[in-house]
């Protein structure tokens, strides 16, 4: 199944991203070469086995409800690009 | 379509819930609303690379007790998925929620009777777990830039689908009270709409009502209240039915509901983006709920509330009527029975719960769980006119005075002197000074003139101020004057 540049650009456009022609152009190139990979292991006869959505055989892995310390506010804002003393900042959205 | 004017709605609800958790879905931090901003973040609910979420094990059980008791089908074996969406306040790029195998299949909701439904039902279509995302405060005209806070990120929800098969504003109105009223029940969300730990989203088309055929839906946003989701399907029922009715179609699309104005204003488009690329979530393992945990989750369901409302009409001795406006809420019947642990007439204290306090409660738009009057203050003040020191009319006076004082009961009465005199030796000596000071009249009486009876009455009643127990005045009079008399 071929990935068309529509797909790419619409995809594109969920994750906010502008992609230029050239970047356009080399994206569907990888794409294309990832998506005919995925059609070769389509091939391969799945009939009567149960789909798996994990692999790791564990399952019911849990934490009690307790609490533990959080970041300072200082650490949690330490990374952003853009912040003033309280909040995280960003371009306006709405 | 013989009649083109009868259009019937179709709607279906989402209900967000929070769940009471001490701590997040995924993570150890706490829930908390109105904390200070971003001091309730770490790795995982902030979404750094290599952080891995943990599933919070009481946040399956809260949701698992609401698909038990709506009489759903638990999955058990369900699977987190991957809801894809870009927003600054969703800092991983996804929400991590359930897709294809949701926790709860099906279940119903009974509502009280409607205009022609006489309890209708509301059928489910499934409850599953999910995690919040953080909250973007937008900026006032002139600010060129959003601010984000992520406390909110990782805090547990349920969100609860029901079937399209609700037919009118009042009905979903109705339905939401009752869900609340089970989510306290069962102790996983307080409900607080104000808090945002209850929110609505609204699906509404029209069509005629002899079409089997479902007409185009919008989606309502930014019912934050109870009334907002009624007003709101009441204004889009009209502009879908006049649009159907001017030739026009329905566009489907997103409205947000403005409460001021009185209309649902159309999203900007920019802000609509349903193409979620759902996925299983990799970094979760498969939940599966054994036949064992679910058979203890079943055992330890806490009474709902048509089980609260008979045990109450067989405990209490109350009519059906006042056990289901006790039970109402759970606020409402903890309060009721934890003044009957300390009261014995249980229709006394009911009649004293449904209208006193309840007139309070309605007059000053607050809940049972806010008021000041504990149980057990009123339950004492239930007693004092049980015993007679007090009158029903000098109890709804200390009743005011407990509200504005925060003064209990006998507090207020020895201050005030309001004991009502039931001592029979000093109603004796009072009545015999009445009957020495006035012999004209009861020569009168005993002559046969037995009429003036309450004039005896009244002046012992004004001797003593109004404090006399008037039917202890009644009877010592009367013997009294019945001695004299032989």
């Amino acid at each position: 199944m071929p990935i068309s540049k529509d797909d790419i650009l619409k995809i594109a456009a969920l994750a906010k991203l502008e992609l230029n022609p050239e970047e356009l152009e080399s994206l569907h190139h990888d794409l294309t070469k990832i998506i005919s990979y995925i059609d070769q292991i389509r091939q391969v006869d799945t009939s009567g086995i149960v789909p798996q959505s994990q692999f790791i055989k564990a399952e019911n892995v849990f934490r009690d409800d307790i609490v533990k310390p959080s970041l300072t506010k200082e650490q949690a804002l330490s990374n952003a690009p853009d912040k003033d003393d309280d909040y995280f900042r960003v371009p306006r959205v709405l | 379509m013989d009649n083109p004017g009868r259009f019937e709605a179709v709607i279906g609800l989402e209900v967000h819930a929070q769940l009471a958790t001490a701590s997040k879905i995924f993570c150890g931090c706490r829930v908390e609303f109105g904390a200070p901003p971003n001091s309730l973040t770490c790795p995982v609910c902030q979404g750094l690379p290599g952080a891995l979420p943990v599933l919070n094990k009481r946040a399956v059980e809260f949701a698992v007790r609401l698909v038990l008791a709506t009489g759903g089908t638990v999955n058990q074996r369900s699977v987190f998925a991957r809801k894809n969406y870009f927003y600054p306040d969703l800092p991983k790029g996804y929400q991590i929620s359930q897709y294809e195998a949701p926790l709860g299949i099906g279940g119903r909701l009974k509502i009280p009777s409607t205009s022609e439904d006489v309890n209708k039902v509301v059928r489910l279509k499934r409850v599953h777990l999910e995690e919040d995302a953080g909250k973007s405060l937008h900026p006032e005209t002139g600010e060129y830039q959003t601010r984000i806070d992520l406390n909110r990120c990782g805090t547990p929800l349920i969100e609860i689908v029901t079937e399209p098969e609700i037919r009118t504003p009042r009905e979903a109105y109705e339905y939401l009270v009752m869900l609340k009223q089970i989510l306290q029940y069962l102790e996983i969300c307080t409900g607080d709409m104000e808090k945002g730990h209850l929110r609505c989203d609204a699906n509404i088309s029209v069509k005629p009502a002899d079409s089997s055929e479902f007409g185009t839906r919008t989606e309502l946003k930014n019912l934050n209240s109870f009334r907002w989701v009624e007003r709101a399907l009441a204004y889009e029922i009209d502009r879908q039915t006049q649009t159907i009715v001017a030739g026009r179609k329905v566009e489907q699309m997103t409205l947000l509901w403005n409460e001021k104005k009185q209309i649902a204003e159309p999203m900007r488009s920019k802000e609509e983006s349903h193409d979620y690329r759902y996925f299983p979530e990799p970094d979760l393992v498969n939940l599966v709920i054994d036949d064992v945990w679910l058979a203890k989750l079943k055992s330890n369901l806490p009474e709902l509330p048509e089980q609260k409302a008979a045990r109450f009409v067989k405990q209490f001795q109350i009519p059906e009527y006042d056990a289901g406006v006790l039970t109402s809420s759970r606020g409402l019947a903890d309060y009721y029975e934890t003044v009957m642990r300390n009261y014995t007439d249980g229709k006394t204290a009911s009649n004293w719960v449904m209208t006193e306090i309840m007139r309070v409660l309605n007059e000053e738009k607050s809940d049972i769980e806010s008021f000041r009057l504990k149980p057990e203050a009123t339950a004492e003040l239930l007693n004092l006119i049980k015993d007679g020191t007090v009158s029903g009319k000098i109890a709804k006076e200390i009743f005011a005075e407990m509200l504005a004082t925060g003064k209990s009961a006998s507090e207020i009465l020895s201050a005030k002197g309001l004991t009502q005199i039931s001592d029979s030796t000093l109603i004796n000596e009072i009545i015999e000074r009445v009957l020495t000071q006035d012999r004209e009249n009861l020569k009168k009486y005993l002559s046969g003139k037995t009429q003036i009876f309450g004039h005896f009455v009244g002046a012992v009643m004004k001797e003593t101020k109004g404090k006399a127990n008037p039917a202890l005045v009644n009877k010592l009079l009367k013997e009294k004057l019945d001695a004299l008399a032989r």
